[in-house]
């Protein structure tokens, strides 16, 4: 009988232990810290320094979610994940917000239960190639091993593309970039393909950069952002209009040096919003109103984002291009906040 | 409760006590408790498990398997493309599951039995090379093991354009070994047959030499008519039908070997790690088997005056490989399982492909772990089925 009601409440104390929880952004706030879902080391994007400190572009992304919701942007903890780990990890709570150079698709939405908050990066996939092979195009790769990563769409553009061509290949499958850069760089595959950041990141890490192109062609329309489980809608609801305010704020030249000032002395009412002089918006988020102010001086607007990790001045020197605001000729346009 | 009332002389303890200490009854009840206990748990996870899919609305379902692949496989020994089914993409992987662990089984029972021999051997500096080449293998974590190897290839060896040839028709370089394929015209049928009858010639000539043997006590030389029958007499149709058979060689073309076959540096790598890393252990398991034989055994072989390979073959093998079988078979079982390691450098084998690719492009992860879970179980269940049979069929026939 003992042993009954030993296991009965063993039971019982197991199943409490693991119900699933919808309440995502209350849970954050209980901990005090935010799992964020990274690369395992994409330089640009997420990747340690010498420190061990974690820095990038979707790194800074995480630092500025956490500083709206947690009010200190140190306070994450980045979960490092392969192509294929990273929505596993999403799925069963190791980590509660993935920015990890993750393809908005219908099916990843859809069937693998992903809520998508909108767009960090509008990407595309490109191939890359050492300069001595002669190759000025994709079109000329007929036979080439190629390194992918696998669980991306990249290996899947990558079958659909050659069997339109008309092409044949070997497919190098590999599990993260670093293992794609040793593969490539001993010539175990003639080509590496992913997205062209990716590819644009990879090589600024080569010891001669200038030995390898990127091939013109541009074989998928590849829209990164970060994503959260379907079903939490308030969770989904900060997390997303944190983006949409860095956009805005580059928009409105709102930056982390002028942040502070700005919303103490409001020039405009969309400026008043965005910084909490003006309504309750943090509220209707369930955050406090100095939430976007806080995400804006954690790293900068998406501006200062992009410039400081990937921009021409850093040794990776990727345009905007897509990703210029609307008003400077990109697709860069987040929803008002009003 | 009423047994315990109506019954007996002896003093009772009451009720349902009475059983508990009833010592075969005890045990029962125990049993059952465990059994409960077990079922409890599967039942548990089971319902944890559908709960927590249920809570993020994904359900349970197989039709992924029959809808395509959509990716591309570089090892493949079905007729396979990016449009072929999940299903097709399984099953090839399975094949080069199926591939690595029968060449490792093969090597690392080659390797691991002569180390084994070797190890017991009286001569000091081969006792100690094979005792380093034991530790050596065995203390290193085999994943080790095949990053090392996958990397010393692809790091090491030139790339295909200045590929290390032999005789022009091997190449050996960073993509892997590109050989010759053979290329039969029809005529090369008469030397596979004869090499058929050669197989069966030579097993009915055995049998004749053990009659022979019983009745008279004369040793035919088996090896020698064997040999003859399976190679010699195939070589002879062979160019007697004036040698129908064409070489496809490899050659350069583009960034790639075309023709022949190759065999990849991830096929290489993984072969050869997982079956060193195991032969080790075989030798020591071996080495264990021979010194399990008293030593009497071999005194009394000679003593009737067995010279000592025929000792060794007659008489301390048969009885050592009681010994050593059920410990290979537990061997066997590991380098199956570890071959599951050939996802750390892309080996596209069944974790890969169902487990890997597969579970990743569709999200079917509890459908696919399923899967790949009761195939390794399957694999495993068959290669100790056959052991098992084998180690009957060896064990000492007491008279
Ligand atoms: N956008 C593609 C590919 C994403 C991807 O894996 N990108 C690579 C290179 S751009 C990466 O982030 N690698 C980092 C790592 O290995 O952890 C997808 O979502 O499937």
């Amino acid at each position: 009988m003992k042993l009954k009601s030993i296991l009965v409440a063993g039971a019982a104390l197991a199943m409490t232990a693991t119900v699933a929880n919808a309440a995502t952004l209350e849970d954050v706030k209980a901990s005090g810290e935010l799992n964020c879902i990274v690369t395992t080391g994409l330089v640009g994007f997420a990747y340690t320094d010498a420190n061990g400190r974690w820095n990038g572009f979707d790194v800074d992304f995480c630092r500025a979610t956490a500083a709206a919701v947690l009010g200190d942007g140190d306070k994450v903890k980045f979960v490092p994940t392969t192509g294929k780990t990273r929505f596993t990890a999403l799925s069963s709570g190791e980590g509660d917000l993935l920015y990890r150079n993750t393809t908005v698709t219908m099916s990843r939405d859809a069937d693998l239960k992903l809520t998508f908050l909108g767009v960090n990066y509008y990407d595309g996939q490109g191939f890359m190639v050492n300069k001595a092979l002669g190759v000025t195009s994709a079109k000329q790769l007929n036979g080439a091993s190629v390194c992918i990563q696998t669980g991306t769409t990249t290996e899947l553009n990558l079958a659909d593309y050659f069997r339109a061509q008309g092409m044949s290949y070997e497919p190098v499958p590999i599990e993260t970039n670093e293992e794609a850069r040793t593969n490539y760089l001993s010539g175990r595959c003639d080509v590496y393909t992913t997205d062209a950041s990716g590819l644009a990141a990879t090589r600024a890490t080569f010891e001669n950069p200038k030995d390898h192109i990127l091939l013109p062609e541009i074989i998928s329309k590849e829209p990164l952002g970060p994503a959260v489980r379907q079903g939490d809608d308030a969770w989904a609801d900060a997390t997303r209009w944190v983006l949409n305010a860095l956009i805005e704020a580059e928009e409105y030249g709102i930056t982390a040096a002028n942040a502070d000032e700005m919303a103490a002395n409001p020039p405009n009412p969309n400026i008043a919003r965005i910084l909490g002089a003006e309504g309750n918006y943090g509220e209707m988020i369930g955050l406090d109103n100095q939430w976007a102010l806080r995400a804006i001086k954690a790293g900068g607007n998406y501006g200062e984002i992009f410039d400081r990790n990937l921009g021409p001045n850093t040794e990776i020197g990727l345009e905007r291009g897509l990703n210029a605001l609307w008003s400077n000729g990109g697709i860069l346009y987040a929803p008002p906040i009003r | 409760m009423s047994v315990a009332s109506d019954t007996d002389s002896t003093p009772q303890r009451g009720g349902i006590m009475r059983l508990w200490y009833d010592s075969e009854a005890r045990q029962v009840i125990i049993q059952i408790f465990t059994i409960a206990v077990i079922f409890a748990l599967v039942g548990y996870l089971i319902h944890n498990a559908a709960a927590n899919l249920d809570a993020i609305g994904k359900t349970l379902g197989f039709d992924f398997l029959f809808q395509p692949a959509n990716y591309d496989i570089n090892q493949s020994f079905l007729e396979y493309d990016s449009r072929s089914t999940n299903l097709k993409a399984a099953a090839v992987g399975l094949i080069n599951t199926f591939l690595v662990a029968g060449l490792g089984i093969l090597i690392a029972t080659v390797v691991g039995f002569i180390m084994g021999v070797l190890r017991l051997s009286k001569n000091f500096l081969m006792n100690r090379l094979v005792y380093c080449y034991v530790e050596g293998l065995r203390n290193v974590p085999v994943l080790l093991w095949i990053l090392l190897m996958h990397g010393f290839i692809v790091t090491n060896l030139p790339s295909p354009k200045q590929a290390l040839s032999l005789n022009d028709s091997f190449f050996f370089s960073n993509r892997g070994i590109n050989m010759p394929s053979p290329d039969p015209h029809p005529l090369f049928w008469a030397t596979i047959i004869v090499f058929l009858l050669g197989i069966i010639g030579s097993l009915i000539f055995k049998n004749y030499a053990k009659k022979v043997q019983d009745e008279t006590g004369k040793i035919l030389p088996v090896l020698y008519v064997s040999l003859g029958l399976i190679i010699g007499l195939p070589l002879i149709v062979y160019f007697l039908t004036g040698m129908p058979l064409d070489w496809n060689t490899p050659a350069m073309q583009g960034f790639n070997f075309k023709g022949g076959y190759v065999v990849k540096p991830e096929l290489i790598a993984l072969t050869l790690a997982l079956a060193l890393y195991t032969s080790a252990f075989i030798a020591e398991t071996v080495r264990a088997g021979i010194l399990a034989v008293n030593y009497g055994q071999t005194e009394a072989a000679s003593a009737l005056g067995l010279r000592n390979n025929r000792t060794l073959q007659l008489v301390i093998i048969p009885q050592a490989m009681r010994v050593i079988v059920p410990p290979l078979t537990s061997q066997y079982l590991n380098l199956t399982k570890n071959s599951s390691l050939a996802i750390a450098i892309g080996y596209m084998d069944i974790t890969a492909t169902l487990g890997g690719i597969t579970l990743n492009q569709t999200g079917r992860e509890m459908e696919c772990m399923i899967l790949v879970m009761a195939i390794y179980l399957c694999i495993s269940l068959a290669v100790s089925g056959f052991m098992n049979w084998y180690n009957s069929s060896i064990k000492l026939i007491e008279r």
